[in-house]
């Protein structure tokens, strides 16, 4: 049943164009799709003609809403949320990290007074982790801001580091931000959490409305607990079939940015459904959403699961309560992927949807691979390009290839958990006999750059294939940089060889 | 250029997110009169020099470097095509400066679009300078893509820009702009990145929701501002939710 979106009175959101309509919007890289009898949900622009009917002469009648709007409306204690309808909404959790800290902070105190308390100490969550392992002063200041903060407001969860030498040496010490949310039980099914990130959009995958702020809201939230936000449409993407063994979520992500490019999804939400996302572990749906805002969504959702609820067990004990999209409810219109058709894929520079084969690619000669970030950094993203150097029989890296866990626990992981098939190796060994250097200090690294002495920081216009989260001009450090973004197969593939490879290449 | 004389009236309520552009505080004596958009126009207004602290320092003194009546920026306009993100606009090198702390804030403004490839033969702050010469920067499509960092608008604002004109913005630079005051942004109906080009002059009515290129003589229909009309209009987001009662006034 298509259900067919009717023209609201704003009709600012209508703008999807024509193209849309056609099929390609519904197949992957190299088939149609044929419309399929039982398809559900799609609806783009050409709604059917029907006669208007103001929802004042219908009475009462409740619209069936998307995740992302019950949300919404539980947040902001509605019965009722629509796209476009601006609210004050509850915030449950409140991010921030040692870039957009020290502003907010600023903001905060001269907006609500020096002696000014936070909304609730429970729920402000301070995580340094963008420019930690530097000499840099000021980035070394902004850090001891935000323990002075902390200090003054008693807040519950400052995951601080003081001994820049030895990380291992910080108990509290986390790294990468929207990974420690995850690890440390913040991210949970139904919440608002708001972040000074753009990869805030990384928790929807625990089915929560999760979005970047910046310092002036993050401010305001901080002494109100509340922000005003806009409802945004949301965009349905289905993806069945089962994952083939060469591809991961990062392809499935540039498989959709590509296709609907960066501004596809500005101002609204992202839905990934279907039984290949079903079958993704969490840190590979968190890898979905966190490149949501890549293509200008505003946030990304999953319908939570066992597979939730089996990685959140232990790590919270704040009672929650997932919500699900209406059978009946509203979307702005829907793609469905077959992934078993889908290929490995680069994005290459400079634009996250630059999208190409990465075997098309096999002539781009590279100069090194970097592998880390919130994105490509996590402890699957680790085994996974473990499995390729495994596969490879012993092969070395061709390039320098830079690891950097994205926390503490990452790190941990990488040199304590055995993987699969490698005799009881760990990824730091495997690591280490194909020539990879030493995992780095976890932090967000050299994703985008940061101050000059960034471990893997890219100081000369070089040819990277990276598994982190955005290519523009100069993202890691140099102007005229080459970055490709690629899964962690790719990426470890590409080491492998000195070229952009096809993971394939060792997998099969 | 025209200056406001300091016999207008502030309204009481008025808050500035950043205050370090514009030192108004509700028992300042000094006042203003506004045509249109009385709140706003006082964060968006770039010649406001009735407090003596205030100066407009735009260091090169060329011919009508930037005005501003109640409902119009002036100027000359710099020119840049589409996806415009974040790192161009403001590099990470340069995000351990701190917004909220003036003397840094100073220096946001000098790197503002430094990181424009080198295609870009005009920088948009000449090197050794601090403040830009153009108050309007003209772009194209998802303008401010990419990260959330505050700084971009900031360094915008600092750099003395007062507005942007694009076709379409990613959403959280255009959020941080409206609640940030520091530039104004503007959508425009047609692609003006490809009609007007850097150092043509300028005029943007806001009342009238219109551009005009006076090198060119052309004139060109923007977008209303929609939704976040209010917030503007009230001030920002914390003036805005103190007009409406959201949290308590100070």
């Amino acid at each position: 049943m298509a259900s067919s979106l009717v023209p609201s009175p704003s009709t600012s959101f209508f703008h999807t164009t024509k193209k849309d309509l056609n099929l390609s919007s519904f197949s992957s890289s190299s088939q149609r799709c044929h419309k399929h009898a039982s398809r559900k949900i799609y609806c783009s622009v050409a709604a059917p003609q029907q006669t208007q009917r103001t929802p004042s002469t219908t009475g009462s009648v409740k619209t069936a809403m998307t995740m992302t709007e019950k949300i919404m409306a539980r947040a902001s204690e509605k019965q009722q949320v629509r796209p476009g309808d601006n609210i004050w909404t509850n915030v449950d959790i409140l991010m921030t990290h040692d870039v957009c800290g020290p502003g907010s902070i600023g903001i905060f105190k001269k907006e609500f007074g020096e002696d000014a308390k936070v909304w609730d100490r429970e729920k402000v969550v301070i995580i340094p982790d963008h420019y930690i392992f530097t000499s840099d002063e000021r980035a070394n200041r902004n850090v001891d801001i935000l323990r002075d903060f902390c200090n003054e407001q008693d807040i519950k969860y400052f995951y601080d580091i003081k001994d820049l030498s030895n990380f291992k040496a910080n108990p509290d010490y986390k790294g990468v931000c929207h990974i420690a949310l995850a690890q440390e039980g913040h991210c949970r099914p139904g919440e608002v959490l708001l972040g000074t990130d753009s990869h805030t959009c990384t928790a929807g995958a625990f089915g929560q409305f999760a979005t970047g702020i910046g310092n002036t809201d993050a401010g305001f939230v901080l002494g109100a607990g509340k922000l005003l936000l806009k409802v945004p449409p949301t965009l349905r993407f289905v993806m069945d079939g089962e994952m083939p063994d060469y591809l991961l979520a990062k392809d499935l992500i540039l498989q959709i940015i590509g296709e609907i490019t960066v501004a596809g999804a500005t101002y609204k939400s992202m839905e990934f459904v279907g039984s290949t996302v079903e079958s993704l572990n969490m840190e590979e749906r968190m890898t979905l959403c966190n490149m949501v805002v890549e293509a200008g969504g505003k946030n990304g959702v999953i319908p939570p699961d066992s597979v939730t609820y089996k990685y959140l067990e232990g790590k919270t004990s704040v009672p929650y309560e997932s919500v699900y999209s209406d059978q009946q409810a509203r979307f702005l219109s829907g793609y469905r992927f077959d992934v078993t058709k889908l290929e490995p894929l680069v994005a290459k520079p400079h634009s996250p949807d630059n999208r190409a084969l990465a075997r098309e690619c096999k002539d781009v000669k590279i100069n090194r691979v970097y592998i880390g970030s919130c994105t490509g950094g996590k402890t699957e993203d680790f085994m996974a390009a473990a499995k390729v150097f495994l596969a490879s029989g012993g092969k070395k890296v061709k390039v320098p290839t830079f690891l950097v866990p994205a926390t503490q626990k990452v790190w941990m992981d990488v040199y304590s958990l055995p993987v699969p098939g490698s005799g009881g190796k760990t990824c730091s060994q495997i690591f280490e006999e194909a020539g990879c250097d030493t995992p780095a200090s976890p932090s967000c690294g050299a994703c985008l750059g940061g101050p000059k002495d960034t471990y893997a920081r890219m100081n000369e216009p070089q040819v990277c294939v990276s598994t982190t989260n955005r290519n523009f001009p100069g993202r890691m450090g140099h102007r005229e940089g080459e970055i490709y973004l690629a899964s962690p197969y790719t990426a470890a593939a590409s080491a492998l060889t000195g070229y952009v490879t096809d993971p394939r290449e060792f997998l099969q | 250029m025209a200056f406001f004389s300091s016999t207008a009236t502030v309204p009481q309520n008025l808050t500035f997110v950043s205050s370090n552009k514009l030192s108004f505080s509700p028992s300042s004596t000094t006042s203003f009169n506004f045509v249109s958009f009385p709140s706003f126009q006082s964060k968006f207004c770039k010649t406001i020099t009735s407090s003596p602290q205030i100066t407009r320092a735009h260091a090169p003194p060329t011919p009508s470097t930037e005005t501003t009546t109640a409902s119009s920026f002036h100027g000359l306009c710099y020119v840049v095509g589409d996806n415009i993100d974040t790192d161009q606009i403001i590099p990470a090198e340069h995000l351990t400066l701190v917004p909220s702390k003036p003397d840094e804030y100073q220096k946001l403004g000098s790197f503002a679009l430094i990181g424009l490839p080198d295609s870009y033969t005009v920088r948009f702050v000449e090197s050794g300078e601090t403040k830009t010469k153009y108050s309007i920067i003209i772009g194209g499509a998802n303008f401010g893509c990419g990260s959330s960092r505050e700084h971009a608008p900031v360094a915008l604002g600092a750099s003395g820009a007062a507005a942007v004109v694009a076709e379409s913005y990613a959403r959280i630079f255009f959020r941080n702009s409206v609640a940030t005051g520091e530039v104004y942004p503007l959508e425009s109906e047609t692609r003006l990145c490809e009609e007007c080009r850097t150092g043509d002059v300028v005029t943007v009515e806001l009342a009238e929701n219109r551009l005009i290129n006076h090198t060119t003589g052309k004139e060109y229909q923007l977008k209303p501002i929609g939704d976040a009309g209010p917030v503007i209009e009230a001030g920002g987001i914390f003036a805005y939710a103190r007009k409406t009662g959201m949290i308590p006034t100070r």
